[in-house]
């Protein structure tokens, strides 16, 4: 049941992607809803923040709506519109979801018109996050599909006056097989909306059956992309339109001390705008606005704040004193023939989306809209409202497809410093931030401290684990294999030194880069090959499908390890999704890694679209490079060190090893996300790699910072 | 400020500019030719690449005043008559991309690799090509799609750029 399960996921994801939450941390000050994190806007939140109201059961305010034409409207000439507020973000879901109702509807794939993201438009959505999208958005829409399928087959049975089970809707038509009657879904809905509700279930074509679903559709709209048609949320222009600037603090948790804006007030067609500590600019063009906000003389007093170099220390001071493991778990460790204890870390990084945050916003009295690039249009209208103090339906937010996110623009930070400059200007206001504003003001992926004691048998029986997690969250914690004693503890600290939020994957990444690099030490300890040790004390099917044949694509076991060439593996699960993957490294004598070559197999139940699928498990792949070897933000003193792509490095074409994806169809399994996990395997498979090769274990994130480079 | 014309996918353009402007401001915010991305400001990233007289360049560290009197491409150039080049051709069959923010950058580099190396090895493509990022990982895809334009027959839209 979509709508159940709607439910259920967003309140176990919830809790780890909550942003405003995070934000609440830096607040500083208070006054007319508006929080100010250093100079920047923040969001406001009176009272609870309302992703964590929605998650403790508030869905009773936006339920999902029950009729048909909520979801889909059928034009006369059967065009298909389909409303939805999941968004667009490179994810492909524009397509897949696409696919999932014509296959329902039965009509062709180019008949359907997505509508995404626009709060006027679409119902209530939580926001697109979790790998939620395929399990949850796609049922629901396949069922209005089908519930509306059925409406048109009863119409047209009425006209007819015959039996609606003896007649057939395929292609955008319903058709009377005995009688050659055939009506066209336009001639049936004549442009009228389907007024039918919708509860419960209805029957869904099987994976086994789908004709347009499961097909490798190209991405919908690709010929705008190629063609520099398609309007990202910076490229929006509106008429009489100004552009913004603001001028950031020195330092996070700063406070203003003086300001001097008398230059910028000089320059002609700029404004300035003050509230608070918030300084901005707007100017009838991009280039003048920044030279404004450059002219303005403000002096910040930024408190004493840890740098990078005391991170882990100073986390695991923090997190002393949390529960210890259980009797049976020290019984179980006291009683293993071998035991191991390690720790792990995994850096602050950066999302760097391509696209930085960016906003249009457009003031009609007392009504505002936005367009700006976010995961959570429902969300970031939230925080407008209340920033401004309007009811949520005088705030329209439109999200064209974006230049992605990877779980980083949740917040709504840039559309609200947006409207705020747009009000005092009194026309539209685009803002975009540069990209050292995203790299300093955004937030971060959370950096963490996890600890692993293990025990195990000489034979290479796996009877005790406890991995506990410092910060950087609780995602993928639970361990997949089978262990009599095991215990998953995630450690919260309060006020972390950065602003922290969701990162594709979340704290998945840590969790299996310390598990599979542990289970990897222990299989050298027992003596036994990685391959066999996992498959030793795994009986989960669908995680030992994928192991296999990442290692059977990649050729496992049949090159041994040299000191040059190393080859590694890691598997995991979380959110619906399996992963393995097999790495193959070359090591030089000045300790230089290359990724050579990778196999990544990848099952989440029937595969929707395998060439997005494939695309989606590819990047992944990529990016985890970058967590893996080399991303890593540097902080002192309340400052990013490295908020620039000179300084800080993202994976480039250089660094991309071949990779060959191995895709699972189990089209008797409901279709999970596959956005988000395929990033998880990759790390870990690279650092058991390395250790083949060398006999050195790299347990800190990114791995090629110490005594390797990459 | 400053006063000059610019020359942009074939038609000219009065600008009134600042003097230390770049190219991509004045494109983006000044001629609405907002194909052209902004990604890091400092020639870094490929985002804003664009062909002045053929040659690749990243226009945010370009200044505009000083593109003057060039011939200068932008990915809103390529298409002839709604034909694809067959750069653009090849990108969109091998799917390479994502969000696709990078793109118009990446094809705008390929284009102006395959017109100085029309069958560039693998090292040649690498170097043209490692100044350009996607974040959303399509590289190998995107190697597919040059590989692929550059097996290519020319379309009318090569022909008439050329």
């Amino acid at each position: 049941m979509p709508a159940r399960e709607l439910q259920d996921g967003f309140a176990t994801e919830a809790a780890q992607h909550d942003v405003p939450r995070q934000l609440r941390a830096f607040a500083l000050d208070r006054r007319d809803f508006l929080r100010l994190c250093g100079g920047g806007l923040l969001v406001c939140l009176a009272g609870e923040p309302s992703l964590a109201q929605e998650s403790g059961g508030g869905w009773g305010r936006h339920p999902l709506p029950e009729q048909i034409s909520a979801w889909l409207f059928i034009d006369a000439h059967g065009k298909v519109t389909v409303y939805t507020g999941k968004v667009e973000v490179g994810q492909n879901i524009r397509t897949s979801l696409a696919q999932s109702v014509a296959e329902e509807l039965r009509v062709a794939f180019d008949t359907i018109t997505m509508v995404m993201g626009d709060t006027d438009l679409v119902p209530w959505d939580a926001g697109t996050f979790g790998s939620r999208t395929t399990p949850t958005m796609g049922p629901q829409l396949r069922k209005m599909a089908a519930a509306a399928r059925s409406l048109l087959v009863e119409k047209a049975a009425q006209q007819w006056k015959v039996d609606p089970a003896t007649l057939v809707a395929a292609n955008g038509n319903v058709t009377n097989p005995a009688a050659a009657q055939t009506l066209s879904y336009g001639a049936l809905t004549q442009g009228e909306k389907l007024t039918a509700t919708v509860d419960g279930e209805l029957p869904l074509t099987p994976a086994t059956e789908w004709k347009i679903a499961g097909t490798p559709v190209p991405k919908a709209d690709g010929r705008d992309f190629v063609t520099g048609r398609h309007k990202y949320p910076s490229d929006i222009v509106r008429p009489g339109m100004l552009y913004g600037k603001v001028v950031r603090p020195s330092g996070f948790r700063a406070t203003l001390v003086s300001v001097d804006t008398s230059a910028a007030e000089k320059m002609p067609g700029v404004q300035v705008v003050r509230d608070g500590d918030f300084i901005g600019v707007v100017a009838p063009d991009g280039w003048t606005a920044e030279k404004a906000a450059a002219a303005i003389e403000a002096k910040w007093a930024v408190p004493a704040q840890i740098s990078n170099t005391e991170l882990f220390a100073d986390l695991k001071k923090r997190a002393e004193g949390g529960a210890a493991a259980g009797g049976d778990m020290e019984q179980a460790l006291a009683g293993a023939e071998m035991k191991m204890d390690a720790e792990y870390t995994i850096a602050y990084i950066q999302h760097a989306p391509l696209e930085p945050r960016a906003a249009v916003a457009e003031w009609d009295g007392t009504h505002l809209t936005v367009w700006t690039g976010t995961q959570r249009p429902f969300g970031v209208r939230d925080e407008l409202a209340q920033a401004f103090r309007l009811p949520g339906n005088q705030v329209r937010v439109l999200m064209p497809d974006m230049g992605s996110g990877y779980g980083g623009k949740h917040s709504g930070e840039c559309a609200v410093e947006c409207a705020r400059l747009a009000k005092a200007a009194g026309k539209p206001v685009k803002l975009v931030w540069t990209r050292e504003e995203e790299f300093t003001w955004a937030y971060f992926r959370p950096a963490g401290v996890i600890s692993i004691r293990s025990g195990v048998r000489h034979d290479g029986t796996l009877i005790a684990w406890a991995q506990t997690n410092i910060n950087s969250g609780p995602s993928g914690i639970d361990t997949p294999y089978n262990v009599t004693a095991k215990a998953g503890d995630f450690r919260e600290v309060e006020d972390p030194p950065l602003r922290q939020g969701s990162y594709r994957a979340l704290a998945a990444t840590a969790n299996h880069f310390a598990r599979e690099s542990h289970m990897d030490d222990l299989a050298h300890a027992v003596n036994m090959d990685p391959l066999e040790f996992r498959l030793k004390n795994l009986t989960d099917a669908r995680l030992r499908a994928v192991l296999q044949a990442a290692a059977q694509r990649f050729g496992w076991g049949r090159q041994a390890s040299s000191p040059q060439r190393g080859f590694g593996m890691a598997c995991g699960t979380d959110k619906g999704g399996y992963v393995a993957a097999c790495a193959e490294v070359e090591i030089d004598a000045a300790r230089k890694v290359r990724v050579r070559r990778v196999v990544q197999a990848w099952e989440s139940g029937a595969i929707v679209n395998p060439d997005g699928l494939r695309n989606q498990t590819m990047g992944a792949i990529v990016q985890a490079m970058g967590g893996g070897l080399f991303e890593e933000i540097r902080f002192a003193s309340g400052k990013i060190l490295n908020p620039l792509f000179s300084e800080y490095r993202v994976p480039r074409f250089r660094d991309t090893p071949e990779i060959e994806v191995v895709l699972l169809d189990r089209k008797d399994i409901p279709s999970a996300g596959a956005g988000e996990i395929g990033i998880v395997a990759l790390a870990p498979a690279v650092g058991n790699a390395i250790f083949a090769a060398t006999g050195e274990r790299l347990r800190a994130m990114p791995m090629a910072a110490g005594k390797f480079r990459a | 400020m400053a006063e000059f014309t610019l020359k942009v996918n074939g038609s000219e353009h009065r600008v009134n500019a600042g003097s230390e402007e770049s190219l991509l401001s004045v494109l983006r915010d000044r001629l609405q030719l907002t194909g052209t991305k902004y990604g890091c400001g400092e020639g870094q990233c490929g985002a804003c690449t664009v062909l002045l007289d053929g040659q690749p360049a990243l226009a945010c560290i370009t200044l505009a005043s000083g593109a003057a009197g060039q011939k200068i491409t932008t990915i809103e150039g390529l298409e002839r008559n709604g034909e694809l080049c067959h750069v653009q051709q090849a990108f969109l069959h091998e799917g390479a991309f994502q969000c696709a923010y990078c793109t118009s950058g990446m094809i705008m580099a390929a284009t102006g690799l395959l017109h100085a190396h029309p069958h560039p090895s693998e090292e040649q493509i690498l170097q043209a090509m490692n100044g350009n990022i996607c974040r959303c990982g399509t590289y190998p895809r995107i190697l597919a799609a040059i590989h692929r334009a550059a097996q290519a027959a020319p379309t009318e839209a090569d022909d008439a750029r050329a």
